[in-house]
């Protein structure tokens, strides 16, 4: 219980004095969730959509597949981009590894099946809705496509904030890519192992704190700007 | 315009689902103005010849031909559906989306679309969420949808069967607007006294087969079938 209890007021310290090393850490964890997020968005919306409204000959599997990586353990998908990102692998040359752009590689792969499946669900829920209607007017496939993502988007704004919540936790994989360099690659769960390592048990349960916060404010943010923008139309 | 698309024929046509026939085979020909009204029982395969005629079902044997290529057909029909589907957009958007599909600008679109809402009394309602409208206002919605493309053949499947007299009155008015302006109705309905309203010519489905196919004069006083007649008798056919 002491321990929890000095991990809040370490919290509520290291926010009201505007720590550097901690704004600076918390910046980058956006920074990297934030691209990951977008990024995963990007793929995996669409892909949803295309599996939703296409008729293909390994559909189901690619469904079944799709579920499974949700479930993709991060350490290991960590391990497979180290050693795809090391001087001695493929793209060893760009020199990646231990950067910021490495933890966004390895976020995406771990985030895009579960936004794309959510995103799947979704769409396919309102192509059942939509399909007669679409087929009578006379759309393309791709036309299709968009109107089912626009008119599904607040469905697909939690598929994504779910891309969100796993990418803004996860520490398995960018603490192998990244390496939790400070100042270079150090973010919230990274430090929160480092600092839990070390025995700084009121450091590392400050730093939770603020992480989960950060969560909870986001997710808030983003629901109340799209409810204020598009009023009972959500 | 209409004449360049019909006649559209049906030739021994049959429509199977989860193995079960439930339409067919029909052999039938529509051609000509006006408003052609298929009536029968539920379940009788009412909704099954529309969709199969605009192209929404598929005839597992036998064909359905339009005069002309099936795409440039198929763009030039609408449907209206017993139970409107409702966008999850506004009714102005809802009405200009056809306009939008057909690659015309937003702007355009709804300028075309508000003149439709007004048309059809949604005119103060074009910022509402389309899913919180009546009944009524969904199905006129529904109407302002179709027609803001000016197809040259509309089919309504039973458009009015969950509305009141009021919004009847006023789909029908719509209708015979758009009859006005040339566009071909093909609509199912088993309202014997709106059949009697609208119709031109008569279709009879039952069992799902076609048992008659008159003008409308000679079918209500004489159908040419007796399941036909003891329909508009208002026995219970089955």
């Amino acid at each position: 219980m002491n321990d929890l209890w000095r991990g809040l007021s370490e919290a509520v310290r290291l926010i009201v004095s505007l720590d550097a090393a901690l704004i600076e850490i918390v910046l980058r964890s956006l920074q990297v969730t934030v691209s990951a997020v977008l990024i995963a968005s990007l793929i995996g919306l669409p892909l949803g959509a295309l599996i939703a409204v296409n008729r293909f000959r390994f559909r189901r599997a690619t469904i079944a597949l799709l579920n499974a990586l949700m479930g993709l353990p991060p350490v290991v998908v960590g391990l497979i981009v180290y050693i795809l990102l090391s001087r001695s692998g493929p793209f060893g040359v760009l020199g990646l590894l231990f950067t910021p752009t490495a933890m966004i590689i390895a976020q995406v792969i771990i985030i895009t099946p579960l936004i794309a499946s959510i995103a799947h669900q979704a769409i396919r829920d309102l192509w059942a809705e939509y399909h007669d209607l679409l087929i009578s007017l006379n759309t393309t496939k791709r036309q299709r496509m968009a109107t089912l993502i626009w008119d599904s988007r607040r469905s697909l704004l939690t598929a994504s904030l779910a891309g969100f919540g796993r990418a803004i936790g996860e520490v398995g994989a960018i603490m192998i890519v990244g390496g939790n360099i400070d100042h270079v690659t150090r973010v919230l769960t990274t430090a929160i192992a480092l600092e839990t390592g070390k025995g700084d048990f009121g450091l590392a349960l400050g730093l939770g704190f603020i992480l989960i916060a950060l969560a909870i404010v986001i997710n808030l943010t983003i629901h109340t700007i799209s409810q204020t923008e598009r009023g009972g139309r959500w | 315009m209409v004449s360049d698309l019909l006649p559209v024929t049906a030739k021994g046509a049959v429509v199977r689902k989860g193995g079960k026939t439930i339409l067919g085979p029909i052999d039938l020909a529509i051609s000509g103005k006006g408003t052609t009204i298929v009536m029968g029982p539920n379940g009788s395969g009412k909704t099954t010849l529309l969709r199969l005629l605009h192209g929404l079902d598929r005839a597992r044997d036998g064909s359905v031909s339009w005069n002309g290529a099936r795409e440039d057909a198929h763009a030039a029909q609408a449907f209206i559906f017993q139970t409107p589907k409702m966008m999850r957009r506004s009714v102005l958007d809802n009405i200009a989306y056809p306009l939008r599909v057909r690659g015309a600008s937003r702007k355009q679109a709804r300028i075309k679309a508000e003149d439709w809402a007004t048309r059809i009394g949604l005119g103060d309602a074009l910022n509402r969420d389309a899913q919180a409208l009546s009944g009524g206002e969904r199905q006129k919605l529904a109407l302002a949808r179709a027609l803001v493309t000016e197809p040259a053949i509309l089919f309504l499947d039973e458009p009015t069967t969950n509305l009141d007299g009021g919004s009847t009155r006023e789909i029908e008015d719509i209708l015979s607007q758009a009859l006005d302006t040339g566009t071909r109705l093909i609509m199912a309905t088993h309202d014997i006294g709106q059949a009697r309203r609208l119709a031109d010519e008569v279709i009879f489905i039952h069992r799902g087969t076609m048992s008659a196919h008159q003008r409308a004069t000679a079918f209500f006083e004489a159908p040419a079938s007796q399941s036909a007649a003891a329909y508009l008798r208002g026995d219970i056919v089955e």
